[in-house]
């Protein structure tokens, strides 16, 4: 039987992964804001705190004394539900990722393909978002996220394929391990490049923003949200951001490997280099967003089944080759 | 009686009642939910009897791949909820027809299936100091290296079929051909002319025809 001491260390450690995920999320609301601002040259929220610091707090707050409405046509289970979903799947990710050696809550043996398929329910918060509002843009929005996310996932799939190839393991420690003398970025750039992209697509971030495209569907699946519900779908989104910036560095950084295995840098501990090699990736992501028009949807099916799935198809069987090789 | 003993009969209690759901539920949409929860127990058992990757597979390409698409085929049909136990009746008969030859054809098999006594002992036990995926691996792409790849010829004539059956070329679709936009060039499409300001506009009519629009959005046919 399990023993209470075990539970007890176990619901601390999640609380040490959850509460830094939570401040991490509304941060980088606020980082997003100041980003965009500075690129925009404007000034971005600078009145609630110093430097507008406080200014996640103040969303939150505001979206919690909100109303919760549910529409009378709603289906008011699955109205419910999705955006818990769609936040509860953001969060349990985590339970894999290792933060630096051994800091991991489960160092499972197949941590890559339960990333992956937590990565691939994503979609089932928002189709069911999309279909319990009962209202035609919603619909419109779940509709698109799911060829949208289902198509990226393939290339995701092999992405993650090379990589597990290159490795030898589909342990998340050991892929990081294996990248000791080099980051696999270094061999596999045009598979990261692949991965950056994709990554873009399956959080339905900008450029490939299309299930929430305010200028066509209004705000797409999540339109008749509002209040608690709309601050998990908000959240949900915001962790899953952050997410796949950890999976980047896992895969493609080196993890909390240092840039080279030499003293000054050696003397930084691991979680602080995995720390900036996530940030650096979310600012990616902001980057991005400041800067690429919206996508349409067939150009984004385009890119997704004509051009990744045969490069990366291509670059699968390459690595595998060079590996019989060498 | 342990833990893992207690979380099987769960999982297996859930799986079965939500598979009984699946065809008793009247909302298809609640049917295709049904259903995903049945494929994340059948994968919780999985793990339970050490085969992580299996079960990570069947969420990654049922629940991930396969549920989403029925999900969103029932949730376009949109299949009116309602129905008149008078329809339901008219399929009993041969419902329980088919359903009962299934059921003896099953004990008929079972009958003559003779189980060795380490078999039970063997579907946990992992295959010396491999971990799971490196077993299976070794077996499809090693052992079995020639049926698998049979079983990928036959799923991509499957495919083929599918997309012939399903695919028309339609009529006065506009298409976007990237690699004429690409090969557009500057000369192909903007000529300099001088003009002299008395000359009349009608003096340009007498241009070479060499600027063709090639990388315009062309009508396929």
């Amino acid at each position: 039987m399990v023993n209470v001491e075990d539970l007890l260390f176990l619901i601390g450690y999640t609380l040490l992964i959850i509460i830094p995920l939570l401040l991490a999320v509304a941060y980088l609301t606020y980082v997003e804001r100041k980003v965009i601002a500075a690129m925009q040259r404007r000034v971005g929220p600078n009145v609630v705190g110093w430097f507008g610091l406080l200014q996640p707090f103040a969303d939150g707050l505001k979206l919690l004394h909100k109303e919760t409405i549910i529409p009378t046509q709603a289906n008011p289970f699955l109205f419910i539900v999705a955006p818990l979903l769609t936040f509860g799947l953001s969060l349990s990710a985590w339970a894999v990722i290792p933060f630096g050696p051994g800091m991991v809550i489960s160092n499972i043996n197949v941590g890559i393909l339960y990333l992956f398929a937590i990565s691939s329910l994503g979609v089932y918060g928002i189709i069911m978002a999309g279909w319990a509002s009962n209202s035609k843009y919603s619909f419109l929005g779940a509709l698109r996220s799911a060829a949208q996310m289902v198509s990226y996932e393939v290339s995701i799939g092999l992405v993650i394929v090379t990589i597990l190839l290159s490795a030898g393991s589909l342990n998340l420690s050991e892929i990081v391990e294996a990248q000791q003398n080099i980051w696999f970025i270094i061999p596999h750039l045009p598979m990261a490049v692949i991965f950056s992209i994709s990554a873009l697509a399956e959080t339905n971030r900008a450029p490939f923003d299309l299930p929430e495209a305010e200028a066509e569907l209004v705000s797409g699946y999540n339109v008749e949200y509002s209040s608690m519900t709309f601050a998990l779908f908000f959240l949900g989104e915001y962790a899953n951001m952050i997410l796949m910036s950890a999976i980047g560095s896992i895969l493609f950084l080196g993890g909390w490997l240092p840039p080279l295995q030499i003293p000054p840098f050696t003397w930084v501990p691991g979680i602080v280099w995995f720390s900036l090699k996530m940030s650096f990736l979310l600012f990616v992501f902001l980057w991005v967003r400041a800067t690429f028009p919206r996508y349409r949807y067939d150009q984004l099916m385009r890119l997704g089944w004509k051009v990744f799935l045969p490069f990366s198809l291509l670059w699968v069987i390459l690595t595998a080759g060079v590996i019989v090789i060498l | 009686m342990t833990t893992t003993t207690l979380i099987f009969y769960i999982l297996s209690g859930v799986l079965l009642s939500s598979a009984v759901m699946v065809v008793t539920t009247k909302n298809t949409v609640y049917g295709v939910l049904f259903l995903i929860l049945a494929f994340f127990n059948a994968a919780g058992l999985f793990i339970l009897a050490h085969a992580e990757f299996l079960a990570m597979i069947l969420i990654v390409v049922y629940v991930g791949a396969v549920a989403v698409l029925f999900l969103f085929v029932v949730m376009m049909v949109n299949m009116e909820t309602k129905k008149s136990q008078r329809m339901d009746r008219r399929y009993l008969l041969m419902g329980i027809f088919v359903g009962g030859v299934l059921v003896l054809e099953l004990v008929v098999v079972f009958m003559s299936w003779n189980t060795s006594p380490e078999a039970f002992e063997l579907i946990f036990a992992p295959q010396d100091g491999l971990s799971n995926t490196h077993a299976l691996g070794a077996l499809l792409y090693t052992h079995y290296a020639l049926i698998f790849q049979a079983a990928g010829l036959i799923l991509l004539i499957a495919m083929i079929g599918a997309i012939i059956l399903t695919l028309r070329q339609r009529e006065n679709v506009l298409k976007q051909k990237i690699g004429d936009q690409l090969a557009r060039q500057a000369k192909d499409s903007v000529q300099m002319v001088d003009i002299s300001p008395t000359s009349s506009f009608r003096n340009l009519e007498s241009l070479d025809d060499s600027a063709t629009p090639r990388g315009r959005t062309s009508r396929v046919s």
